[in-house]
Parts: C-alpha cells; sequence; structure tokens
C-alpha cells in the first residue's frame, strides 16, 4: 500500500486522479438536483416571487406626481418654501398647462387621490379645479396665479405647494411611513394626527391575536394529537375523519356556520338560555368582536396543528415511557421530561404553520370580527378593494411579509424546514 | 350484548357512589343557581336540592334494582313522564335520553364498570385522569364537528336564511325543504361553478403534485447548493399573506394572458383557465413540496443504489423504486394541493373572469350578496361525500390488511 | 401518466368546444334578488333576441378597484358594468369608463322624447345610464321595537327609546348626513356642514354615541339576515333587500321610510373595449334602458324605473301578484321626507372622508 502513495495522486479506474473523478461525480449530482428543482423553481420564480415582487414595488414607487405634472415639478423644485411666499407666475403658468393636459386624459382626479393620502383636501381641490380648467385656454388666459387662487383659495395656500413640493420624488418612502403611522411633512417626518393612528396599533392586534390563536391550537391540539397516536389504528383511523373533515370543509361554510353559532340569537346563546344559564335579556356577545375571530380562526387552523404533532408523536416508542417509569419517574416527570421534549418538534412545526396563516388572515375576521377583531390584512384588502391605496396596501404587506420572513427564518435555524409534516 | 353489561363486578361502597353522583349534581346545579338564582339562599336552595335529589334517585336505582337494563327503562320512563309534565314532545325525548343516561351512570359508577379494559394496576388517580383525559378530548373533537353538524340541518330550511326557524325546532316538518338542494341541482351557476371547480382542482393539482415531487427528491439529494434559499423560495406561496399573492398574480397573469390571446391567438376562455390553473398550481406548491420532502427524509438511498446496480436506469428506478415508497407523501400532499384549489377564493376572484367561476366564488356570492342556504346544502353534499371516501379508504385498508393476513389493528 | 394526458386533452377540448359556440359578454352586477330581476327583464329577451350568451359576474361592490387593477394590465374582461351613480362618476372622472350620447346611444320613449329629456336630471355623469332609483333605508323588526315602532330617522340613534343593535354600512355617505340631521343639522345645511372639519367631527361624535351598539355591514344581504335572525332591531339597507324581507320572505319586519337616502344605479361600459366589443355593449345598453324593459324590472324588484316615460307602465308583481307602486321608493306617501344624496360633493371628499371614518372605525 505505501508504495502507491509515491507514484502520485490516487487514481480512479479510467486512470483519472481519484479527487477529480470524486469533484466530477460531485458536480454531476449536483447538476442533476438542480435540473430537478429547476423547472419548478422556474415556474415559481416567473409565477410568483416577480408578480410578488413587482406588487411590493409600488410601495416606493411615486412617478405619477412627476408624469402629471412634467412642468410644473422642476420649476417648483427651486421654489424655497422657506420664505413663506407663495411660488411665482410661472409655476402657476406651468401648473395651468399641465392641468390642461391631465384633465383632458382625466389624470388630474388620480393625482388628487394620491395627494390625499398625504394631505386632506387635495382630492376635493384637484377634482373640483378640474372642472374649470378645462374650460382655459393656456395662451390666451394668462396670467394665471390669480386665476388659480380665485377658482379655490387653496391654491394660495402655501402648504397646498409645500406638499406638492415634497411629494414630487420619483421614489419614496412615504408609504412605510404611512404604514407605522409617521408621514412625510414638509418639515420632515413627523407622526400621523392621532386621529388617524391605527395601523401600528393594528400590527400589534395581529400580532397578539395571532399568538393567542397559537397558543390556543397547542392547547386543544396536543391532547387530540396524543390521542390519535396512542389509541389503535383502527380507532384512531375514525377520529382522523373527525379532525379531517372540517378541514375538508370550505372555509366560508366552516366561518358562516360559527356566525350561526355565536351571534346573540345564535345556537350556543340558544342553548345556554334554555338551560337557563343566561338570561334572555343578558345574552352573551360572543361575535363582532375578538372573541370571535379567535374562537373561528383556532377551528379553522386547528388541524394544522394536530396533523404535524401526530405525525410526530406516531414516531415516538411508548417504551420510553413506560422504561422512564419503571425508573421510578411519575407520571408527570415521565411525560415532561421524556414524553414532552420529543414532541417539540411537532409543536413548532404545526405552530409556525398556524401562527404564518393567522396572521395573513383575512377572510374569516372580516366576517365575524366585527371592528375590533379585525387583522392588518383586513386593511391590506381594504386598501386594495376600496380605498385604491395601493402604495400603502404594499408596504403594509411589505411589512407584514418581512415579519413572516423572519420568523420562517428563525423557525429554519431552530428547527428545520424538513420537520414539518402535515399527516 | 346483555351479558357483559349485566354482569355484576364487586360493587363499590355505596356512600362512595353516592357521594359521587350528588356531588356531580351539586356541580351542574351550582352553575345554574349562579345564573337564574336571585340570592344566596336561593342559590344554596338550588344546589342543595339538586344533590339531594340525585342522591335518592340514585339510592332508589341501587337498592331497588340488581342490573342497569331494568333501572334504564324505569328511568327512561320516569324522565319521558317528566318532559311530558314540562310539556313538549322536544322535552319528553330529552327526558328520555337523560334518563337512560342517568341510569347508566349510576350503574357503570356503582359496579366498578369504569375499571373494565384498563390495566388493573391503575391507581384510582390513574383510572380517574384516564377518564378526565378522554373526556377532554372528546370535548375538544366536539369543538372540531359542532360547526359541521348545525350547518347540516339548515341546509334543509324552508326559509332563505340561515336561522333555526321556530318550526325547525318544534321537529315541524313545514320548516323542513329540500329547496335548496333542488337550487344546486338545477340552478345553471352552481352547476357552471362545480364543473369548473372540477375541472381547475386536478389539473393544478397535478401540476403541483408532478413539479413538486421531482424538485422534494431534487432536494432531498446531498450537495444541493443554496438549498435554504430554494426551499424557501419554494415556500413562499404558502407564507406571503393570500391577498399580496392575489394582486400581484393578478397583473402578472393579464399580461402573460393577454400575450396568450395576442401573439398566439388563444380563446379568452381557454386562457382564462390556463392563468387561474396556474395560480392554483403555485399555492399548492409548498403543501407538496413539505409533506413530500418529509417522506424522503426517511427514505433509504440504498435502494436506489441496489437498483442502478441491478441495471435499472433512472427512470425505471424512479417508477419502480422511489415512487412506491413515498407514494403516501405524494398523494398527502395531492390531497393538500387539491383542497388549497377546491376551498380557494380570494385568487380566483382577481385572476379569473365570470367564465371560471369556481365553486368558492360561488359560495362566496352566496354568502355577501344573496341569501342562500344553498351554500350550505354544497357543504352538506360536499361533506356526505368526504366521509364516504374516507369511510372507504379506511375500510380498504383494513381489507388489505386482512387479505395480507394481518389482524387488523 | 396516460390518464393525465388524456384527461388534460379532454378538458381542453371542451373548454375549447365550449366558447367557439357563441358570443359571450359579461355583464356585472350586484347579485341576489337584483341580478334575478335583471336577468328576467334583460338577460333573457336579450339572448332570445340576439343569441349573445351572457355571463354574470356580482363584483359590482369591487367595481372600481377591479376596472382600475384591469385597465392598468390592460385586460378589461368586462362589458358592461352596474354601479351606482357615485362609483360611475368616480370610474367617469378617472377615464375608466366610456362616454356616451344619451341621445344617440339610447332609445327613445315610445312617443319620441329623446332620452336626454326621458332620463333628464338623472343622467348625472357623461358615462352614466341610469337604470333604476333606489334608496337606502332602514327596517325594523316588528316584534322587538315595543309598542311605539319607530316613525323618524333619529330614533336609530335613540338607544333609550329602541335598545339593541342596529346595523350600518361601513362606510360614511349616508351615515354622516343621518348622523348630522339627528344632531341637529338643517336638512339643507347638511352638505355645508359636512365639507368643513369640525362638521365631520360632529357627525363622528353623534355616531360615537351609538358605536358600541352597531353591527358594521359590507355586504347588501347582511341586513336582512341579521333582521331575520333578530340580532338587530333596526338596520340601514337597499330597499328592495327589505321588499323581499318583508313581502317575499315574510318576515315580522316593516319599513322605515323618514330621510331615506335617494340614490341612482345604472350601467357604464368600461373603457378600452374593442371596437367589437363595444359596439355589443352599446346594442346591448340599448335595448336594456328602453321604456318597455325599465318598466319591466320593476316586476321583479321595488326599485322605481329611471325614465319618466317607464313609470305609468309599473304593474303588479310577477310572482306575488301585489302592487308594485306602493313599494317604490318614488311613490308619493314614502317619499314625503327623503334626503337628496349629493353627488359632487361625495366625488370631491369620499376620499378625504373615507380616511376619516375608517380611521375613527378602527379605534
Amino acid at each position: 500500500m505505501s508504495d502507491t502513495a509515491d507514484t502520485g495522486p490516487v487514481l480512479a479506474a479510467d486512470g483519472t486522479p481519484l479527487k477529480r473523478s470524486l469533484a466530477k461525480a460531485l458536480r454531476v449530482q449536483k447538476t442533476r438536483a438542480l435540473m430537478l428543482i429547476a423547472p419548478l423553481l422556474i415556474f415559481v420564480f416567473i409565477s410568483f416571487v416577480l408578480p410578488i415582487g413587482n406588487m411590493l414595488f409600488r410601495s416606493v414607487e411615486n412617478d405619477i406626481v412627476e408624469e402629471t405634472l412634467p412642468l410644473t415639478i422642476p420649476l417648483l423644485a427651486k421654489w424655497d418654501a422657506s420664505t413663506g411666499e407663495l411660488p411665482d407666475e410661472a409655476v402657476y403658468d406651468a401648473l395651468a398647462r399641465d392641468m390642461v393636459v391631465a384633465v383632458d386624459a382625466k389624470n388630474h382626479t388620480k393625482l388628487g387621490t394620491r395627494l390625499n393620502y398625504e394631505l386632506t383636501g387635495m382630492s376635493s381641490l384637484f377634482r373640483k379645479s378640474g372642472r374649470v380648467i378645462t374650460k382655459w385656454d393656456v395662451d390666451a388666459d394668462a396670467p394665471f396665479k390669480e386665476k388659480f387662487i380665485d377658482l379655490h383659495e387653496d391654491w394660495g395656500n402655501i402648504e397646498i405647494w409645500k406638499t406638492i413640493q415634497t411629494h414630487s420624488s420619483k421614489f419614496t418612502g412615504g408609504y412605510f411611513l404611512n404604514a407605522i403611522d409617521m408621514q412625510k411633512t414638509p418639515d420632515g417626518i413627523a407622526s400621523q394626527p392621532e386621529s388617524k393612528q391605527i395601523l401600528v396599533k393594528l400590527f400589534t392586534r395581529t400580532l397578539i391575536m395571532s399568538l393567542v390563536i397559537m397558543m390556543s391550537c397547542i392547547l386543544l391540539g396536543y391532547p387530540v394529537a396524543w390521542i390519535l397516536a396512542n389509541l389503535p389504528a383502527r380507532q384512531s383511523n375514525m377520529l382522523m375523519i373527525l379532525v379531517l373533515l372540517p378541514f375538508w370543509t370550505s372555509l366560508l361554510v366552516r366561518t358562516s356556520a360559527w356566525k350561526v353559532m355565536l351571534q346573540q340569537q345564535g345556537v350556543i346563546n340558544d342553548v345556554l338560555v334554555w338551560l337557563g344559564l343566561v338570561q334572555d335579556d343578558a345574552r352573551l356577545i360572543m361575535i363582532n368582536n375578538q372573541f370571535g375571530t379567535i374562537v373561528a380562526m383556532t377551528h379553522i387552523l386547528l388541524p394544522f396543528m394536530i396533523l404535524p404533532m401526530y405525525s410526530v408523536m406516531q414516531t415516538i416508542q411508548p417504551t420510553y415511557l413506560r422504561a422512564a417509569k419503571s425508573l421510578g419517574a411519575t407520571n408527570w416527570t415521565a411525560f415532561w421530561r421524556v414524553y414532552f421534549p420529543q414532541t417539540i418538534p411537532g409543536i413548532g412545526a404545526g405552530s409556525i404553520l398556524v401562527f404564518i396563516l393567522s396572521i395573513g388572515y383575512y377572510i374569516t375576521p372580516e366576517i365575524v370580527g366585527g371592528t375590533k377583531g379585525v387583522f392588518i390584512s383586513n386593511r391590506i384588502a381594504y386598501h386594495i378593494s376600496s380605498s385604491l391605496n395601493w402604495g400603502l396596501a404594499a408596504a403594509l404587506g411589505a411589512i407584514l411579509l418581512a415579519v413572516v420572513m423572519i420568523l420562517y427564518w428563525a423557525y429554519d435555524k431552530i428547527v428545520g424546514i424538513d420537520n414539518v409534516k402535515l399527516g | 350484548m346483555a351479558k357483559p353489561l349485566d354482569t355484576i363486578s364487586m360493587p363499590v361502597s355505596l356512600p362512595f357512589t353516592l357521594s359521587l353522583v350528588g356531588l356531580l349534581i351539586a356541580a351542574l346545579s351550582f352553575v345554574a343557581g349562579v345564573s337564574t338564582a336571585a340570592n344566596f339562599s336561593q342559590f344554596l336552595l338550588t344546589v342543595m336540592a339538586g344533590a339531594g335529589l340525585a342522591i335518592a334517585f340514585a339510592y332508589a336505582l341501587i337498592s331497588l334494582f340488581d342490573s342497569a337494563r331494568p333501572a334504564m327503562i324505569v328511568s327512561a320512563l320516569l324522565g319521558c313522564a317528566i318532559g311530558l309534565a314540562l310539556g313538549s314532545a322536544g322535552a319528553a325525548v330529552l327526558g328520555i335520553i337523560l334518563g337512560v343516561i342517568a341510569a347508566r351512570l349510576v350503574f357503570w359508577v356503582h359496579y366498578r364498570q369504569y375499571r373494565r379494559g384498563l390495566p388493573t394496576y391503575l391507581t384510582s388517580n390513574q383510572v380517574l385522569w384516564h377518564y378526565g383525559f378522554r373526556s377532554i378530548c372528546g370535548a375538544i373533537f366536539i369543538f372540531l364537528i359542532t360547526p359541521i353538524l348545525v350547518v347540516l340541518p339548515l341546509s334543509f330550511n324552508a326559509e332563505d336564511f340561515f336561522t333555526f326557524t321556530p318550526e325547525m325546532l318544534r321537529f315541524d316538518p313545514e320548516g323542513y325543504s329540500l329547496k335548496h338542494y333542488r337550487d344546486f341541482f338545477t340552478n345553471n351557476e352552481w352547476q357552471r361553478s362545480f364543473k369548473n371547480s372540477l375541472i381547475i382542482a386536478p389539473i393544478a393539482t397535478i401540476i403541483s403534485v408532478s413539479l413538486g415531487t421531482l424538485a422534494a427528491i431534487g432536494l432531498s439529494q446531498s450537495h444541493v447548493p443554496f438549498r435554504r434559499a430554494i426551499m424557501a423560495m419554494l415556500i413562499s406561496p404558502m407564507i406571503v399573506p393570500l391577498i399580496i399573492s392575489a394582486t400581484g398574480m393578478f397583473f402578472f397573469y393579464a399580461s402573460i394572458g393577454n400575450w396568450l390571446e395576442g401573439s398566439l391567438g388563444f380563446n379568452k376562455t381557454f386562457v382564462g383557465y390556463i392563468k387561474v390553473i396556474l395560480a392554483h398550481a403555485v399555492l399548492g406548491i409548498p403543501f407538496v413540496i413539505i409533506t413530500v420532502t418529509a417522506t424522503l427524509v426517511g427514505f433509504d438511498r440504498s435502494l436506489t443504489r441496489a437498483a442502478a446496480n441491478m441495471g435499472a436506469n433512472p427512470v425505471t428506478t424512479f417508477f419502480k423504486v422511489q415512487m412506491p415508497l413515498i407514494l403516501p407523501g405524494v398523494i398527502s400532499g395531492g390531497l393538500f394541493a387539491f383542497i388549497t384549489s377546491f376551498d380557494e377564493v380570494v385568487v380566483v376572484l382577481f385572476v379569473g373572469s365570470a367564465s371560471q367561476k369556481t365553486l368558492p366564488w360561488q359560495m362566496f356570492i352566496g354568502l355577501r350578496e344573496q341569501i342562500s342556504p344553498t351554500i350550505l346544502a354544497v357543504a352538506t353534499i360536499l361533506v356526505v361525500i368526504s366521509v364516504c371516501l374516507l369511510t372507504t379508504l379506511e375500510l380498504l385498508r383494513r381489507r388489505s390488511e386482512r387479505l395480507r393476513g394481518m389482524t387488523p389493528s | 401518466m396516460k390518464l393525465t394526458k388524456t384527461l388534460l386533452a379532454t378538458t381542453a377540448l371542451t373548454v375549447f368546444a365550449g366558447a367557439v359556440t357563441a358570443e359571450e359578454m359579461t355583464i356585472v352586477s350586484w347579485g341576489g334578488a337584483y341580478s334575478a330581476s335583471q336577468l328576467k327583464a334583460y338577460h333573457e329577451p336579450y339572448s332570445e333576441k340576439t343569441g349573445v350568451t351572457i355571463l354574470n359576474d356580482t363584483s359590482s361592490a369591487e367595481a372600481v378597484a377591479k376596472l382600475r387593477a384591469m385597465s392598468e394590465a390592460d385586460n378589461v374582461t368586462w362589458d358592461v358594468v352596474d354601479v351606482v351613480a357615485a362609483d360611475a362618476m368616480r370610474l367617469c372622472d378617472e377615464g375608466l369608463a366610456l362616454e356616451i350620447d344619451p341621445d344617440k346611444d339610447l332609445a327613445a320613449a315610445p312617443d319620441g322624447t329623446p332620452a336626454s329629456e326621458d332620463f333628464g336630471e338623472l343622467l348625472v355623469s357623461p358615462c352614466f345610464i341610469p337604470q333604476i332609483v333606489y334608496s337606502t333605508a332602514f327596517g325594523y323588526r316588528t316584534d322587538l321595537v315595543g309598542d311605539t315602532p319607530p316613525s323618524k330617522i333619529c330614533d336609530v340613534f335613540d338607544l333609550e327609546a329602541y335598545p339593541g343593535k342596529r346595523s350600518l354600512e361601513k362606510r360614511p355617505i349616508n351615515n354622516m348626513e343621518w348622523a348630522l340631521l339627528c344632531d341637529g343639522v338643517a336638512k339643507e345645511d347638511v352638505y355645508d356642514v359636512l365639507a368643513t372639519e369640525e362638521g365631520q367631527d360632529q357627525a363622528l361624535a353623534k355616531l360615537d354615541t351609538i358605536k358600541d351598539s352597531v353591527v358594521w355591514w359590507s355586504a347588501g344581504a347582511d341586513t336582512p339576515q341579521l333582521l331575520a335572525d333578530g340580532e338587530v332591531v333596526m338596520g340601514s339597507t337597499y330597499n328592495g333587500r327589505l321588499f323581499s324581507v318583508i313581502e317575499e320572505q315574510k318576515q315580522p319586519v316593516a319599513m322605515l321610510w323618514d330621510a331615506q337616502v335617494f340614490d341612482l344605479d345604472g350601467w357604464i361600459i368600461p373603457a378600452g373595449l374593442s371596437e367589437e366589443r363595444k359596439a355589443r355593449a352599446l346594442d346591448y345598453i340599448m335595448f336594456a334602458t328602453d321604456t318597455q324593459r325599465l318598466a319591466d324590472q320593476a316586476k321583479y324588484i321595488s326599485y322605481g324605473p329611471a325614465r319618466l316615460s317607464s313609470a305609468p307602465l309599473v304593474g303588479k308583481h310577477a310572482e306575488l301578484g301585489i302592487d308594485m307602486a306602493p313599494h317604490m321608493p318614488t311613490d308619493p306617501e314614502n317619499a314625503k321626507n327623503t334626503f337628496l344624496y349629493n353627488y359632487e360633493f361625495w366625488a370631491d371628499y369620499r376620499d378625504d372622508i373615507d380616511a376619516k371614518f375608517q380611521a375613527w372605525l378602527a379605534k
């Protein structure tokens, strides 16, 4: 053996050095693995990651101001707001020219809506002005300063001009500031007026309620998973049907079922009144508040907790417990020191699933949550489909996504995502 | 059945049974007393009276009968009589049920039948814990299943609301009708959306299962570069809040759709289906990845090597060796993916257009824009189908175990 | 795998086969009894006449958001959309709806009166083709309000006389006006007051007094369901929904005709349709908004037709056989004290007040 070592590197059967041959084999293996992953990776990347990224990009995008007012913005940039004087006639003239074009293309209302996020009153200012400006002749009717101020006194208000100037850049952090109840004002970053501060509260509420939902899922899921894992298969499979059945029933149906159960004239209250446990005029309020959301979401997400726990518990040998007991451990010690630690991966997997799913939910809170039991996702949905403030929706979404990503990363570091099993 | 029920084992002492029953009823009357009694003495009276009556009842049963069956009949008759005295058929039925349960309980406690089937070495506390734990689990199962059970009778409601009408509670046939089922089977909108769901969900599932399984196999190889990042990206459809995915995907699929229609000249409806199917396939992928990688963690690599050694090419190895072994994982991932698509309402509302209306979409309308218990009828039908499917699967499993000569576990 | 292929191929075939047979158009509306009345009065006769298949979408509640997204993505899949007048103005302002010429694009009345006169003042926006007059009114449970049923709008704010929950729509429109009316503001001053910061705060403060007893609704089916359950004692919703609860479902509910808000609902055609689709949409509009069609719709639902010439043609309910006129918001008996919705005001101030209202709601 020793003489081969002298003759140089170890060779493989075909004469190439073994090191290179192994490296080549490794490379082939890597390539093969990547080839297997590639189709899906490309599919998910193109059809999911890119579109989401594109959507989230709206949270910083702000070219509408400059595109709608191309002549005004460069002139306005030179205006020094700190002098306390209104911009000069040149700016008003440029604004008139821009507005005539914008009104023709019906873009001024969009700009008004955009600026209204920053200063209430902008939307009505632009809409009202638009109706008059459309009749102006830009070349003949100059000068415009007086005309604008006649048209609406706000055009003589320096705050309006400051706001336009502050928000004229192509990209803005304004939406992100709005998302944490701050705002970008001409005088720097400030917090929103008290009456508008709700988003931070909603974020905390979402996190706290998701934690409560997660905890109640653990509390309810653990015994069920244990009994499923420890009963003979014949019985446990039958009980498994009880777990899977709600899981396979439409989310909408389950949510409306909870509505039927929880409302004041609902099943639970009716039964309690019938039993005499509750007075007819003092029926419990269990819906349109946080309680309703927590109960309904716990029910909806419970299978996501039970299934991973069950698959972990199934693999735990009952002999460990018996061994612990025969070595003199009490029931509690045997459970807490021997059994419970082995189930932690299951609890972890279930918890992360439930938590992540619950902070993104919005249909169930919308239906049973009233005003006190809604989540940040309801706010995102509101901004996407009612107020049309997509920039803010994207900023809120980006923050929410960041929270989820951090959780995911932490989970992957601590437990490893491979340990998540679903039955 | 009569024999084991009536077999008399050694009774426990009479005071034990009586005090247990007394305590139980006292606890119940405590709850009732708290909410209904006007003052403390009335409350005390409620509790005492409840416990006293229960003890007398148990004592009478035990001394009059030595087996459970006649006691149950008498007690049921008694319950029925009290119910009738209270004046409604419902109360009488409830009285019978409670009577049977009460008598059964008394004898069960008195003759230590609760010890049956448990190891004899357990201490009393352990027995107590055993039953306590079972009742907790029972309560959780009730929590899981009640909302569904509540929905079932409502789907037979004769009115167009999600409300238990007085007629329904009186079990008046007038209060019940099959009209919501009729609506589901005759209404064009429901039929079309059901058909759409049956087209979209299976195809989306097939796409996510086939691509997902391949990728999971790739991921399970050793030495995959950027494994964590890749995994995170593949799981992302599950963790991005749905409303964001929906809007993002809307813009993407709109441009894809324009391209397919404009450059390739595809039909608009067909393109619509492609869009929804692809969107749902993406949403189902994380579930397939998670379940299949989990199965592959325990997969013995030497099996594929052995197959390769014997001259099988990779494709044969995959289908003949690997696939059968990881099939349970693939199937369960597929089920998850199927349900994801079959129950998905947010994304389809954005990505789809009216001709791709799926069942959940139609249900969403049924909930928001028009009051229509038809959605409850649909839910009932789906629940019945899934119960049948699950039961069939379980029976098949038992049969195959029997055929293989194993005793069904 | 073979099965998969076959399955894919068959599906593709069915989808193709199903689609190429006929012309299709997607009409978006509100769903429920309202869509059903349109189906009977407009869609079915139109399909019969032209052979066009009509697909129903029920996304009117999100019409503005969806249309904006569609136009941005250059992929408008809707052909005709049913929206309230305020949404129509908003869409028109943003260039998302097609402007029409009433006298050219709409049918004249049977006596030759041009459409612009027949619709009259109801043509509130150049893009909007009015269809019905409806009102947002309150309904109450007759068995839950005691011996003196509510008769004035301010009874909604009176928790002492009428304890229990009430349902209000989850948006400022209408609620702010009612709040001011019941806070001592004269009817004609409401919008002037509401245009000021103080006025808005005043309205919210009034709403604050009942906030804990309010169930907020966002879908048209909510209030009828809540009333049927007895979950609320009174609630605001569209008068047609209440008609259906009272007359068709026979629930113990009655109408409170006071300060109900008059509003319009009608069609718009999205901007940016291809010439062929635009022509078809216009053809449909011409058909569906003629005098007879509008009167026909009133046979199925208690909304008043938007044409003057249709009013005399309104008859009895198609199934119940009851006279429809007394259930119309336009009936003199019902319209004693109505509140006129100010479109221009809400077009201008909606963004401002919405933001405030939503923040107030979440507090």
